[in-house]
């Protein structure tokens, strides 16, 4: 156990000569988590005793699926064993991990000047962590690769070093070699993250000019925002201003994580904390912002600052029409602490109250989806994930659906869908299988390079819409597991779409409204059709099932009516039997949704609309 | 009487029953059902509470044997008389089934019914009924049974075919059953009733309608004819569970019904309840009457349900447990249920519906009353009766009577 170096500099008096602002860029499960435990141990910021795993995942989800979510930075004093002396600051800013949270992954870069590479030297390179690698080098950061697990019997860090030592343009000697778990290589590393990222770079005297990098709501604190100062100081008791929306605030409090917030006089250049300002919304501090002092405060903001733009939108609908005002209530509280989610109520007419949610992305629905559920004991129904499509009609009006069953009628110009650039990465072996994925999903190849001998990067642009259709899981199971995806939207195409309609009875469902390509219409109505037909119990009458665009119906079952409901003996020992059946009967009726005159279980919808849903998102881990 | 026992209150180790149960009790016919638990074996889609050991020791190490059955059921008619005070009642009905009551010597059925006959008095035109195996009777146990005062006999008969009885797990020969109408009469039974099951694995249509026809050639004045359930935990939901015998389709059951209302009602016999026809009012089970109109029963035997006044209970299950309760003077009474009103609304909706009166609109709700407008338009309920104040299934209606009583609860 190493004792805290002396002479630590304080915040607000720290020389930046002496800081080092970086990150850890690593895929899920590459052991980011684990190397930042022990960097905290390391430093002797967390003593042995209060060590858990995963120290900065606070929540649950997070540690539980090994995801962080929200990032957080701390700041670590370290003494480089070439000179003991010189206590310096290490400020690590922890990103999130997810292409849901590009955006804000690309404000934590901002916040470094360099960044930890972290690759699992039995796996090697992963899509998403080199998606991240590249906006670290679009950002300038120093890049130090780092195999971890080479404690790993499977590991192969020859094999990796070189891959890594290609891609960021490097010696493979100079990969360093480590092993988070046991500890092998840390302090060497942190040695080389003093020596080789660059101290912070910025005027003293000017005005105040912080980023925002995160910005998280805590129920005791309300909102704490993360930031880095980039140029002059922020005090304390000072009054803000955020320069996005121009609101001020009076900064409550003022100080850096260690890894437990510590309250200081204030920040100076280069420097890395939080401000808590008592607001309750963290869309009122929102990440990329700039935070400048309200009296001579900055003229011109950072640059970067993006709203956030839900992509992927589905309909929530608590299972027990009661508990509307709990969804309510629940979302009302996430977001206080996601400013990316944005809701809208909405009717259905199959499933009744609910809402339009919007996500970044499938990780930020189903993470959402999940804590609806978990912290909020909703059980909810969602129907299966869509993107939004601007129609133009001919007479040239223009309609935004983000809801299927809202696509309108009548005489249609133009659909337009999102598409994403796609990168795939994988062992070369599957590139066929591959490509013909990406082929039945309308898409079109954009490039191939090969990463070592045997793993290629495959560049594609596809339609968002078929990404959340169960995209991701598809490539997994062709590819056994090998294949990594990171896409980013690239913009808007002009597709030939429709909206296939499913008619129980002659009455439109619109949960179960899709809009799909044409050519793909046919499939996915016989599918759906099929599907309920399987599962929805068969009623008095005759149901027909049917696929429609427009009036054009393009598939059709029938479910037959039940000729048979009567128990056949009833005497005197089976009434009370009977009665207590006829009331659980009673209970399951009520837990049926009413389509028109059809009765159709809430299984019905979970299972038609859970299978579709490409939940790979949350299952996928990238 | 399937064997699982539904969940209740305790009853009180004397059987005493609320004052409310006995309220007008003396306008409501009062009838026995007593329980035999034997079978000299056990049918494989069987889940009756029922035992092929003839000797079961229970709790206290009280032996309760086939031998003394009749005294310890006796023990529960005298129970029976202190719980029910001063109810001056004559008995209306009495029914004997199980189990396989004619494993028992005729003369340990006629005990019983004396007991009853001693404690209550038997009203002057009691109907008096035994199920009985049609291999285990003769002329002569026949003919003990009606000297003793039984007057109705109801044979298992199941099927005419033997793959099917085979199926069942049914022992006796075809044509046996068909003889022993032809014994009762001879022996001066005023009424007889066959039983059948239909939608057997493996039963054909035809099969069907040979099973109808053998039954109705014997002449009985009553059949019961009723779709096969397949409980859980029975031995057959075993076997198709494995693959090893087919489960028949819903819609098979359907067409099995209609081939026999049509069969049953060209050769004169009406239906009164969906599953039992009767050649003339004289010929329905009283008995059974009883249960569907709500009137009072006191069930005796191991597993046996009573109701009186609005009080259901049940028995313990197991024999031995049942004769150790009542060698201790105790109740062997295993729970109950104290209807609440609109439970007894919900129980009388769901039970005269079944019948050819069918229950009165009165007793629907509104949410009911628009189920039943709807159900009469898509053809459930008759519209004759409907225009006088009354649901009555039509023939469609009776083959989804539990969704018509679904709606109509509302």
């Amino acid at each position: 156990m190493p004792a805290i170096p002396s002479h630590v500099p304080e915040p607000s008096r720290t020389d930046p000569a002496l800081i080092r602002n970086f990150c850890i860029i690593a895929h899920i499960d590459h052991g980011k988590s684990t190397l930042a435990d022990r960097m905290l141990q390391l430093t002797g910021v967390v003593e042995q005793r209060q060590m858990r795993a995963q120290y900065l995942d606070r929540m649950d989800i997070e540690r539980e699926r090994g995801i962080t979510i929200k990032s957080q930075a701390v700041r670590l004093p370290w003494a480089p064993s070439h000179d003991k002396d010189a206590t310096h600051i290490l400020n690590m800013i922890d990103t999130p991990g997810h292409v849901d949270f590009t955006y804000e992954v690309s404000r934590s870069l901002a916040a470094c000047e360099g960044t930890i590479l972290l690759v699992d030297a039995a796996q090697g390179i992963e899509a998403q962590t080199l998606a991240n690698l590249y906006l670290a080098m679009e950002n300038d950061l120093t890049i130090i690769p780092v195999l971890n697990k080479i404690d790993l019997p499977a590991a192969q860090p020859e094999k990796f070093a070189e891959e890594l030592a290609n891609l960021v343009g490097c010696d493979p000697d100079d990969v360093l070699k480590v092993s988070a778990k046991t500890g092998l290589g840390v302090d060497a590393l942190l040695d080389k993250v003093v020596a080789e990222i660059p101290a912070p770079v910025g005027v003293k005297d000017a005005p105040a000019r912080a980023m925002i990098f995160d910005s998280v709501y805590d129920s005791y604190r309300g909102v704490v925002t993360y930031v880095r100062v980039i140029d002059g100081q922020l005090n304390k008791r000072e009054r803000i201003r955020m320069m996005s929306t121009g609101a001020t605030h009076e900064l409550l409090e003022i100080g850096t994580n260690s890894p437990e917030m510590l309250a200081a006089d204030g920040l100076g250049v280069g420097e890395v904390g939080y401000l808590i300002t008592g607001v309750k919304d963290v869309r009122q501090s929102k990440v990329g912002d700039t935070v400048t002092s309200q009296h001579k405060g900055a003229e011109e903001a950072l640059g970067g600052y993006k709203d956030p733009r839900p992509m992927v939108f589905s309909g929530l609908y608590p299972l027990d029409g009661s508990d509307y005002p709990l969804l309510r209530e629940a979302l009302d509280k996430l977001q206080l602490n996601d400013a990316a989610l944005v809701y809208e109520p909405e009717t259905s007419a199959a499933l009744g109250f609910g809402f339009r949610v919007g996500f970044l992305g499938l990780l930020h629905l189903d993470v959402i989806r999940e804590r609806l559920e978990r912290e909020f004991n909703l059980d909810l129904i969602a129907t299966a994930p869509n993107v939004v499509y601007r129609v133009i009609m001919e007479d040239g009006t223009e309609h935004t659906v983000t809801n299927p069953s809202e696509f309108p009628e009548g005489k249609i110009d133009e659909v337009y869908e999102p598409v994403v650039r796609a990168t795939i990465l994988a062992p070369t072996e599957f590139i066929g299988s591959i490509m013909e994925l990406c082929q039945t999903r309308r898409g079109t190849l954009l490039g191939m390079d090969y990463l070592s001998e045997d793993r290629v990067e495959i560049r594609y642009t596809l339609p968002l819409a078929e990404i959340v259709f169960d995209f991701f899981d598809q490539l997994k199971s062709k590819t056994r597991g090998y294949a990594s995806l990171d896409y980013e939207p690239t913009g808007e195409q002009t597709s030939s779409l429709v909206k296939v309609d499913i008619l129980l009875h002659g009455d439109k469902v619109d949960a179960f409204s899709a809009i799909t390509h044409k050519d793909q219409a046919y499939a996915y109505g016989v599918r759906l059709v099929a599907k309920l037909k399987e599962l929805i119990p068969r009623q008095a009458f005759e149901v027909p099932v049917q696929a429609a665009i427009g009036s054009r119906v393009i598939a059709r079952e029938t479910i037959r009516a039940i000729r048979k409901d009567v128990l056949a003996k009833c005497y005197g020992g089976d009434i009370s039997r009977k009665r207590k059946l006829l009331e659980k009967q009673k209970e399951g009726k009520k837990r049926m949704k009413m389509v028109g005159s059809v009765e159709v279980p809430q299984e019905a919808f979970i299972a038609v609309l859970s299978s579709d849903d490409s939940a790979g998102s949350g299952k996928g881990k990238k | 009487m399937p064997s699982a026992l539904p969940d209740g209150e305790p009853v009180p180790a004397d059987g005493a029953l609320p004052a409310s149960a006995l309220a007008g009790a003396a306008d409501r016919p009062l009838g026995f059902y007593l329980h035999v638990p034997y079978c000299a074996t056990r049918c494989g889609y069987c889940d009756f509470n029922t035992y092929t050991a003839t000797e079961l020791r229970g709790t206290g190490g009280v032996l309760a044997s086939r031998d003394n059955y009749a005294d310890t059921l006796v023990d529960e008619v005298r129970l029976a008389r202190k719980v029910l005070g001063d109810d001056p009642r004559e008995v209306r009905t009495v029914f004997v089934g199980g189990g396989t009551p004619t494993l028992l010597a005729a003369g340990d059925l006629v005990r019983m019914l004396g007991a009853i006959r001693d404690e209550f008095g038997l009203a002057p035109d009691a109907e008096i009924t035994t199920e009985a195996n049609p291999e285990s009777v003769d002329p002569a146990y026949l003919a003990t049974l009606r000297e003793g005062g039984f007057n109705r006999i109801s044979f298992g008969m199941q099927s005419a075919k033997q793959h099917v009885l085979k199926i069942l797990d049914r022992t006796h020969t075809p044509g046996r059953p068909e003889a022993c109408v032809a014994e009762a009469r001879g022996a001066g039974f005023d009424h007889v009733n066959l039983d059948l099951i239909y939608g057997t694995p493996g039963e054909s249509d035809d099969d069907w309608r040979a099973s109808l026809d053998a039954a109705l050639g014997a002449g009985p004045d009553h059949v019961s004819a009723y779709a096969l359930i397949v409980e859980e935990g029975t031995q057959l939901a075993r076997r198709i569970r494995r693959g090893e015998v087919p489960m028949t389709d819903d819609d098979v059951h359907a067409d099995r019904y209609l081939i026999a209302e049509e069969t049953l009602a060209a050769a004169g016999y009406d239906w009164y309840e969906v599953s039992n026809w009767a050649t003339s009012e004289a010929g329905r089970c009283l008995h059974n009457e009883l249960y569907w109109r709500g009137a009072d029963w006191w069930g005796a035997g191991p597993g046996a349900h009573s109701h009186v006044g609005g009080v259901r209970w049940w028995n313990v299950k197991h024999p031995g447990a049942y004769a150790g309760a009542l060698a201790a003077g105790k109740s062997p009474g295993a729970g109950r249920e104290i209807l609440t009103d609109e439970d007894r609304r919900v129980e009388r909706i769901l039970l005269e519906l079944r019948l050819r009166e069918g229950v009165s609109l009165s007793l629907l709700r509104e949410a009911g009353l628009a189920a039943s407008r709807r159900a009469v338009s898509e053809g459930l309920l008759e519209d004759g009766p409907y225009g006088e104040g009354r649901a009555v299934l039509t023939l469609r209606g009776r083959l989804l009577a539990d969704a018509v009583v679904r709606d109509l609860v509302d």
